[in-house]
């Protein structure tokens, strides 16, 4: 490309305005936004969920999902109107000049052919290379993706392929032409923090090698800082601000965005620590357990005491779920012993009584399933009360509405709704009155914000907190995110593959030295700092990230 | 079978020539520039067959009578797909009025088709229910003073009785009576049978689903075997047994086909349930609910029916058709439901040689094609309305 | 390899278990008759000797379970006994009583009925394969619509409804084909398609309805799925992107509907041969249970069942063999 740069822009999308279609009614997605994107750049795109985000990158290439049109508005792509342009023409250009990196690898690789044939489709059909120069093209970009064995992995199927390699190995995909803009839509949002930064290291790599342009979709602030020049805030499908990196990071000027950086500075000041010999009130003791045949958990042990958040931390696959189950009775244990206020409980959760029963409640990640979609919000809430407390009539409504206005919600209003009228943040709301209802000590919130956006799950969080020092209750808090762990947890247990690799107090845990996994997993975590993945790849190297330094460990 | 492939080769002519037109009458929007020569050519198809028809309607109305013989079905089936729809349409306009909010709101984003088929639905209940008086004779009924056999179509020249318009039967039966009463027995007796079928197959697959382990895989395993055996065949050979027991019972032979028909069906209720069933208990809900300490009943009838009842909905459309037309084709071949009881499968069997005087006496064919029409216009109308019902939920959920 | 063989094994050892349940139960129900056989066939009026000898004949006089397995032991080699209609009769001329074995009043029956589940099968599957892959490319397209009409009308219409219909347009007022179908063992090929193809269209109706509506389904449900936005994305033509990214997905799908269909005809040939009296072992079927010809009645369940849990047992194991998945496990 050796054309005067600069002076024209690659992507110029001008008032676009972008409906979707609900309920035989056509509903504004996107409502007039401006895009400016330049050769080589890369612009981040963050908003929470609805923000019209994918749409809006997906627009960029002229494409629309089933449902949603352009009505409005103009997308040129240097210099071409993507909008009036033929459909022989916009198919001449997806692929080749513009590629599309998507969210999830697995999905988006076609499950009947191999990595390499789908490499090569790309290059073949547009005529830029034959089948066997454009496979060995594949083949060094795998190895300049740092993908295991780049000469062996592209003749594999999708489904044999690990999700942090599919995703390389679906960069390298669109690569394959060399286009001139790559559309990458939230590429690391499904994986584990370990695997992500060598993702994220991958892409930042390649795209600055050939100087392609891309648009960078996510909702994670501190990831596209890394990867992005430019960041755009969206905000319900209409555009909140614009500015570099740097200058978006150190001086936003919109309130919106203040508040999203805002976030990140809760936290909870440290509590003294628990008096030796006092009895927790939840204690796992030497706990094994298995499903079916195959062992998850080995010799797992630790207290929760009462007042105290206990922050079970790992990543899918760590078994910190299972403990839970462990914990509530669904999984009977192999071995050891769960103990409450320092007497052993029945294993099986059938053989319990109310009163054991009602003393651990539970909180979901997702406030959808975990709500009987058919049940008012009154029944909902009401239910444990009548169920472990008697009360009934009056009394019960009284209950109900108190438990209401401790989760900031007006009784008056919400008592016979359904949830499905609810937003995801209220909805969350909901669980914790339907635990706090049975008047319990100890809750267990699993992954209860990862579902929910940033200032959505803030506010949880502070109603926890809150809740836990008006009540005393006892978390234990089941989480794969160290930002929420930081921001509520006490003590902090790192498990991994089944076992704990670390426990202790929380300063102790963010301060080294650290086990070998926990300081992987702490370093691995993205921070607001721009050059954050930059020096920690000077400090570390790139061999000791990921997948490959969680193999040495 | 050449004037065939010429035909079919002019339309790709003209479809060529079609597109076109309409790029440079349109000034190549992009509707014209895009659209694939298939598209195209399936236009000019359409038109070709809808030109036919219209040519094969006025045909139908032709004065001469062989002519109009020729084409009377064609044109009847024609009047009746234009009556209906308008009659749908109004229907909905209708609905669209009066009624609560709610109705209204479901009246408005209904389609024709549906709207057709609750429109019938609710004229078979009719139907149904006051046959009695609108029939104007008995179904079992004997009418003195007249002959058996009387031809249907109200013919005096070719045998006819106008006071009989469908004739009547070997032993002086009115045709038309028995047909109305049809609608009571045949329906009415689908109906039961699929309640049946869904209190066994429901119950029993969500028992299965809430429970598990052996409960489960001993029903399942039953239900493997009986879904094995093509339903039909299962049907007629446990027919020929029952026949064998019914008289020596003095039970009517109509109640065993009931009930073998509801066990037969509920195997693949139990599926359905079972399936739907699992799905909801694998829900956080049902978790807490049992961490809660809840009894079985409680989860059985407050967690997870009413989260079943939209799918469990549409199957009973599904499975009342399947049952209705299972029940009919038993009583065409002479082993459902039995007489002295009217039943539109056994009127299709003992008229079903009148189709042959179509040629000469359009009229005299139709009571065959009338019983056997009712049973499938009602199985359309529900297959419709389960049809739109299932549209819904998926699109709800996406 | 080897992991999918030993599924495909465990399928096909559960095939042949459920069959033999299933001739037990179809067994079992048979034996649910009230009195005795020999009585039924020679009537109220015989002679206690004659209902013994007939016992002994036919081997009533053994326990249950040791008759069902010498019936089974029969049936897997092609006997399934002698037709009781078949003989009482031997038993009044005194002949040899292997004149009217079930077997072979079966087997001519048997290929006529093939012949016309293959007939039916050869319009209905490519038609509706077409013509649901087409309403799902064109999806709520007037197209779309009109076949989604059509389609649940036909669906819904018992079997003579149709063949009525036909008859009445193909046959009556359009002299085109035969009403009757009656074929003789000497015809030649083209006059058996003659005769036997209106029953065939009737099948193909209901059949190729079902089979479209699900192909439809199942291409629309593979339309949707990310990997196909990405080849559109990619650039690929339309065209290539039904072939090269769907069509191998659907296979499996695909071959599943049309093997459920294939066993769905083998119920819907009981009607239809009814209609056109049609001599094949649907109404056979029909025609013996009248008479309560149980040996008849028996044996043809079995083939019933038998065709019907092949063809099950065929698709599963295609979709297991078209998944690549299984083929290619990690």
């Amino acid at each position: 490309m050796t054309q005067a740069p600069d002076t024209t822009p690659l992507v110029k999308i001008r008032d676009i305005r972008i409906d979707g279609r609900t309920d035989e009614t056509w509903i504004p997605i996107i409502k007039g936004v401006n895009l400016t994107l330049q050769r080589g750049q890369v612009l981040g795109l963050i908003g929470e969920s609805g923000a019209g985000k994918s749409t809006l990158g997906l627009a960029a290439m002229g494409y629309t999902r089933d449902g949603v049109r352009i009505s409005g508005g103009s997308v040129e792509f240097d210099g071409i109107d993507l909008l009036t342009a033929s459909a022989a023409v916009k198919r001449d250009l997806l692929g080749k000049r513009i590629a599309y990196v998507a969210q999830s690898a697995a999905a988006s690789f076609n499950p009947a052919h191999r990595l390499i044939d789908q490499h090569v489709e790309g290059p073949v059909q547009h005529g830029i290379a034959g089948r066997k120069d454009s496979a060995e093209d594949g083949i060094a970009l795998y190895r300049k993706l740092r993908l295991p064995n780049p000469e062996e992995i592209g003749f594999r199927y999708p489904h044999q392929v690990s999700g942090g390699q599919l995703q390389r190995a679906m960069t390298a995909m669109a690569m394959s032409c060399r286009p001139d803009l790559i559309i990458f839509d939230e590429p690391t949002t499904a994986l584990d923090v370990t695997t992500q930064i060598e993702v994220l290291s991958a892409i930042r790599d390649i795209v600055a090698q050939y100087n392609t342009a891309a648009i960078y979709i996510t909702h994670d602030l501190a990831v596209v800082a890394q990867m992005a020049d430019r960041i755009k805030v969206l905000l319900r499908g209409e555009e909140v601000e614009t500015a570099d990196t740097r200058t978006m990071l150190d001086a936003p000027t919109q309130d919106y965005t203040k508040s999203l950086w805002a976030v990140r500075s809760f936290e909870r000041p440290a509590k003294p620590a628990v008096q030796t010999g006092a009895v927790p009130v939840v204690s796992m003791q030497n706990v094994d357990a298995s499903y079916g045949k195959v062992p998850v958990l080995h010799d797992v042990s630790f207290d929760i005491h009462a007042g105290r958040t206990v922050a079970v931390v790992g990543e899918s696959g760590s078994g910190k779920s299972t403990a839970a189950r462990c914990i509530t009775g669904l999984l009977p244990p192999t071995s050891g012993q769960i103990l409450f206020d320092g007497k052993v409980l029945p294993a099986d959760y059938r053989k319990r009584s109310k009163g054991q029963l009602r003393q651990v409640q539970m909180i979901y990640q997702m406030a959808d399933t975990a709500l009987n979609p058919r049940m008012s919000i009154g029944q909902i809430i009401a239910r444990p009360v009548q169920f472990y407390l008697g009360l009934t009539g009056k009394a019960k409504r009284q209950r109900v509405d108190a438990l209401l206005e401790q989760i900031e919600l007006d009784p008056a209003e919400y008592y016979n709704r359904l949830t499905s009228e609810l937003s995801g943040g209220q909805k969350q709301r909901i669980g914790i009155a339907r635990a706090l209802a049975a008047e319990p000590r100890f809750i267990i919130c699993d992954e209860v914000t990862s579902a929910l956006d940033q200032l959505v799950a803030e506010g949880i969080l502070r109603l926890l907190a809150r809740l836990q020092d008006e009540l005393s209750l006892s978390y234990m808090f089941i989480t794969h995110d160290l930002a929420t762990v930081r921001a509520i947890a006490d003590e902090v247990v790192v498990m991994k593959d089944g076992r704990v690799v670390e426990q202790g107090p929380k300063a102790e845990m963010f301060s080294p030295p650290h086990h070998a996994y926990t300081d992987l997993l702490l370093s691995s975590v993205p921070e607001m700092d721009p050059d954050w993945l930059s020096n920690l790849l000077a400090e570390r190297g790139v061999d000791n990230i990921g997948d490959a330094a969680v193999n040495k460990i | 079978m050449i004037w065939f492939a010429a035909a079919l080769l002019g339309f790709a002519a003209l479809a060529w020539g079609f597109r076109v037109a309409g790029q440079t009458a349109t000034g190549r929007a992009p509707y014209f520039r895009d659209m694939p020569f298939g598209v195209a050519y399936g236009y000019v198809l359409a038109v070709a067959a809808l030109m036919w028809l219209v040519w094969a309607y006025t045909q139908g109305r032709s004065a001469d009578p062989a002519v109009a013989n020729k084409f009377f079905f064609l044109r009847i089936a024609v009047e009746g797909f234009i009556i209906f729809s308008i009659a749908a349409w109004l229907f909905r306009l209708l609905g669209r009025s009066v009624g609560t909010k709610q109705t209204k709101r479901l009246f408005r984003s209904m389609p024709l088709t549906a709207a057709f088929g609750i429109m019938m639905i609710l004229i078979y209940v009719f139907v149904a229910v006051f046959a009695s008086f609108l029939a104007p004779y008995g179904q079992a009924e004997i009418i003195r003073g007249v002959p058996a056999n009387i031809m249907p179509g109200g013919d005096i020249a070719l045998g006819g009785n106008p006071d009989f318009p469908l004739g009547t039967d070997q032993i002086g039966r009115d045709i038309l009576s028995r047909l109305i009463y049809g609608a009571q027995n045949t329906v009415g007796i689908a109906f039961v049978t699929t309640v049946i079928a869904f209190l066994l197959g429901g119950s029993m697959g969500f028992l299965a689903a809430t429970l598990g382990g052996w409960l489960d895989q001993l029903l399942s395993r039953i239900v493997d075997v009986l879904m094995a055996i093509p339903s039909l065949i299962f049907a007629l050979l446990l027919m020929t047994i029952a026949s064998v027991w019914a008289p020596r019972l003095g039970i009517p032979q109509t109640y065993f086909m009931i009930l073998i028909i509801a066990v037969i069906d509920s195997t693949r209720v139990y599926r359905l349930a079972r399936a739907v069933g699992q799905n909801i208990v694998v829900m956080d809900y049902i978790e807490a609910a049992k961490l809660r300490g809840e009894g079985l009943g409680y989860l059985m009838f407050r967690e997870i029916l009413p989260n079943a009842t939209s799918p469990l909905l549409a199957e009973f459309g599904l499975r009342f058709c399947f049952v209705f037309l299972t029940i009919a084709s038993l009583s065409f071949l002479g082993v459902g439901i039995q007489p002295p009881l009217a039943d539109w499968g056994t009127m299709v069997r003992d008229l079903g040689g009148f189709v042959n005087f179509a040629q000469f006496a359009p009229m005299v064919a139709t009571p065959p094609l009338l019983a056997a029409g009712a049973i499938a216009l009602l199985a359309v109308a529900v297959n419709f309305v389960v049809d739109w019902m299932l549209h819904r939920s998926s699109g709800l959920k996406d | 390899m080897g992991n999918v063989l030993t599924i495909i094994l465990q399928r096909l050892a559960l095939g042949f278990l459920t069959l033999l349940v299933v001739s037990g139960v179809i067994f079992v129900a048979v034996n649910l008759l009230p009195g005795d056989f020999a009585q039924s066939i020679l009537g109220q009026g015989a002679t206690p000797e004659a209902v013994a000898s007939i016992r002994r004949d036919l081997g009533l006089d053994q326990p249950m379970v040791s008759r069902y397995f010498t019936w089974l032991g029969g049936a897997l080699q092609g006997d399934f006994g002698s037709s009781f209609a078949q003989a009482s009769f031997a038993n009044f001329t005194g002949s040899e009583s292997g004149a009217g074995s079930v077997a072979q009043q079966i087997a001519p029956r048997f290929a006529n009925t093939m012949f016309l589940a293959a007939v039916s099968a050869a319009i209905a599957v490519p038609f509706a394969i077409v013509l649901g892959v087409l309403a799902a490319l064109y999806r709520n397209s007037i197209f779309d619509r009109a076949t989604n009409i059509f389609t649940l009308s036909s669906i819904s219409s018992p079997e003579f409804f149709l063949a009525y219909v036909l008859i009445l347009f193909l046959a009556v007022l359009n002299p085109i084909l035969p009403a009757v179908s009656n074929i003789f063992a000497d015809m030649s090929f083209s006059e058996r398609l003659e005769k036997t193809l209106l029953p065939a269209l009737t099948l193909t109706l209901v059949v190729t309805a079902h089979m479209m509506r699900m192909t439809r389904a199942a291409i629309i449900n593979l339309l949707s799925s990310p990997y196909i936005e990405m080849a559109r994305l990619k650039g690929m033509s339309p065209l290539r992107v039904i072939v090269r990214h769907a069509l191998p997905n659907a296979l499996a799908p695909i071959i599943n509907v049309v093997a459920i269909n294939l066993a769905y005809l083998i119920t819907g040939v009981v009607v239809v041969e009814v209609v056109f009296v049609y001599p094949g072992i649907g109404q056979l079927f029909v025609d013996s249970v009248k008479f309560r010809d149980i040996p008849v009645v028996q044996a043809c369940c079995l083939i019933f069942a038998a065709a019907y849990i092949l063809l099950n047992l065929t698709a599963d194991i295609m979709s297991i063999l078209s998944n690549p998945r299984l083929r290619h496990p990690k």
